[in-house]
């Protein structure tokens, strides 16, 4: 038996429910018919007056969400593709992300985004939206890279007073499996070594960790250990580990597959270069996806963004071979 | 409605003396609509979200006059510490909201705030209650909240003061229908419509939605008709207005109309008027002295904390 991603948040939110009467659903399709991507599949028979259809209406949506929040209630809406949040960016930052400043209420809403890139999904069915809601004062933004993180982070983000952004990669829904979830996870703010090394350092999170992997892996056969360090949450970001890495390595570079201006690779690098300048050995870098939309042919979506192969070519010039 | 005039006219002078820093924004000749709301609604178990020009409904609600003064005047021991203003005020868990600036973004919290008691199994005599302008009927938010609220059939009353100007934009450059009541048809829920410079027939009209709603017959819409006797906010002198406008029913006075009928009615006679108004003025005083004693925010104290998780660092 496997644990694939998708199944962690499915078992994840069925325990929720089960264990929590505050706990409900709520999201586009994803009553009887288990949702776009069946997250929620057969969770709707178990409890009816619990796991609630939505019209398309994602402003109202995340509205609504935050009214109960306010009411005693711990609400986790699914988004059907974390792009159609724009539509309830307002919801979600001026009013979830400013409340509890304002009046000490806290809102304790938990918003699923099924995020970044499939093949042949397109411009608006691709994107990564964890720097927009990084952004704004009030956000918890958590991008698990692991089924066990998937699992563990989702019922964290609902016992959490604040609102929750939790992007969840559409690519590693069924791709990603364990044998089984880890039945301790790492406590949020904390980042992981995934994989030790000394030459240099890969910061990223999300689907970037794996293709970091396979990049650092490339490059062990040849002698280079490569030290990937996966964010966990992008809000909080845990810098202390990535610095200790830095130290250790000399070497930074920052990886995402979100769009390249601003951002977390960004933020990752300012902060290690005010933090930790005397440290780097070289000229840390940056890789992203490139700046136009996302395309849709598989050909070209497979070098929009990075790949095993360009984060390979980054670190051999990070490590000036 | 005294107060609520008694109030608004001391911030107005409070601020063209430059003590409020930030805006002024008044609900001159809403007060009878407004208060309709706060009057019909129980302020021991109802919802409600107010908007800009609400004070009339806030105090029947239950707001204490010293949270205005204290908003207004930045008092650190006010409902927002100073950290939100003027109008950008409420108490939550008392079930008076905090407004955003985003127009229409009350509707949808307010059904969710329902949707909770539902799902609890403490809906049953509660209605929640939001005020909008005709501007806000524009956005999508309110779209959305209005169909949201009426797919769930929720216990909601929405008062639209269709007021002639949202800022400086006439009605007719913010909508092509004949009445905003219209729009109720669309969304599968009752409306209704009514002179908002009348107070009885505000007074019977919202109770009447509200009590319908408590019943169990869904959201209802109610469009009162008037003019803001004022501008958007203090600062603005409304003189897009055309006069033709402000002589005509629309920009009859509420107040003086809800005076003459409380008279006329043998409720309360001009000596009793006067009277409501010297109290209305020294409480007013009062909140506002109150306000002006306490302390303000400092930036050295204020713990600059978004979060309530503690592990996020400020």
């Amino acid at each position: 038996m496997s644990v694939t991603y998708i199944d962690a948040i499915h078992q994840a939110q069925l325990e929720l429910l089960r264990e929590r009467d505050d706990v409900f659903l709520y999201g586009q399709d994803i009553g009887a018919f288990g949702g776009a991507f069946k997250a929620t599949k057969g969770l709707q028979e178990e409890f009816p007056e619990r796991v609630l259809d939505s019209p398309i209406s994602e402003d109202a949506m995340v509205g609504m969400a935050i009214g109960a929040a306010i009411s005693g209630m711990r609400p986790i809406v699914e988004m059907q593709f974390a792009d159609f949040s724009s539509i309830a960016f307002n919801q979600i930052v001026n009013h979830a992300g400013t409340h509890f400043y304002r009046t000490g209420v806290p809102v304790p809403l938990t918003v699923r985004l099924p995020c970044g890139g499939t093949p042949g999904s397109g411009p608006f069915h691709s994107q990564m939206v964890e720097t927009l809601y990084g952004h704004y004062p009030g956000l918890l933004v958590m991008t698990p890279a692991t089924v066990s993180d998937a699992y563990h982070f989702l019922k964290e983000s609902v016992s959490l007073d604040d609102p929750v952004i939790f992007c969840e990669h559409k690519f590693l829904y069924r791709w990603l499996k364990t044998a089984a979830i880890d039945p301790e996870g790492l406590p949020l703010g904390v980042a992981r070594i995934t994989r030790p090394g000394k030459h240099a350092t890969v910061v990223t999170y999300s689907a970037m960790v794996h293709e970091a992997v396979r990049a650092a892996d490339r490059l062990s056969e040849e002698g280079w250990e490569i030290e990937v360090v996966d964010l966990r949450s992008i809000k909080p970001l845990d810098l202390d580990t990535v610095i200790a890495s830095v130290a250790r390595t000399g070497r930074l570079l920052a990886l995402g597959e979100a769009f390249p201006w601003g951002g977390v690779t960004a933020e990752v690098v300012s902060r290690v270069v005010a933090e930790g300048f005397h440290l780097l050995d070289a000229p840390p870098m940056r890789l992203n996806a490139k700046d136009t939309p996302i395309p849709y042919h598989p050909d070209l979506w497979a070098s929009h963004r990075p790949t095993p192969e360009s984060i390979t070519q980054s670190l051999r010039q990070l490590l000036n071979l | 409605m005294i107060l609520s005039r008694t109030l608004e006219s001391k911030l107005s002078s409070l601020y063209k003396a430059g003590k409020i820093v930030g805006g002024v924004y008044l609900g001159t000749g809403q007060e009878a609509f407004s208060a309709s709301l706060g009057c019909s609604l129980k302020q021991d178990r109802d919802i409600f979200a107010p908007l800009i020009r609400d004070q009339a409904g806030r105090t029947a609600f239950g707001e204490p006059l010293i949270e205005a003064t204290q908003t207004y005047l930045g008092s650190a021991l006010g409902p927002m510490k100073g950290r939100d203003g003027n109008i950008h005020r409420g108490r939550p868990a008392e079930r008076r909201l905090a407004m955003i600036s985003h127009l229409g973004a009350s509707v949808s919290v307010v059904a969710g705030m329902l949707v909770a008691r539902r799902i609890k199994g403490e809906l049953d005599g509660v209605v929640g209650a939001t005020s909008v302008g005709d501007g806000a009927t524009s956005t999508g938010a309110f779209h959305e909240g209005m169909n949201l609220a009426a797919v769930e059939r929720l216990p909601m009353v929405v008062l639209v003061a269709d007021n002639q100007f949202a800022y400086s934009t006439p009605r007719s450059r913010q909508f092509a229908c004949k009445s905003l009541v219209d729009r109720a048809k669309g969304y599968g829920v009752a409306g209704t419509e009514v002179d908002a410079t009348d107070l009885l027939a505000c007074l019977e009209t919202v109770l009447a939605a509200v009590e319908a709603a408590r019943r169990g017959e869904g959201p209802q819409i109610v469009v009162g008709k008037l003019l803001r006797l004022c501008g958007h906010g203090e600062h603005d002198d409304g003189s897009y207005v055309p006069d033709k406008v402000r002589s005509s029913d629309l920009g009859r006075d509420c107040l003086e109309r809800g005076i003459e009928q409380v008279v006329s009615l043998g409720l309360a006679g001009a000596q009793e008027i006067e009277q409501w108004r010297e109290e209305a003025a020294s409480e007013v005083q009062a909140a506002v002295a109150q306000a002006q004693t306490e302390p303000r925010p400092d930036p050295y104290r204020d713990n600059w904390r978004a979060y309530s998780w503690e592990g996020m660092e400020p």
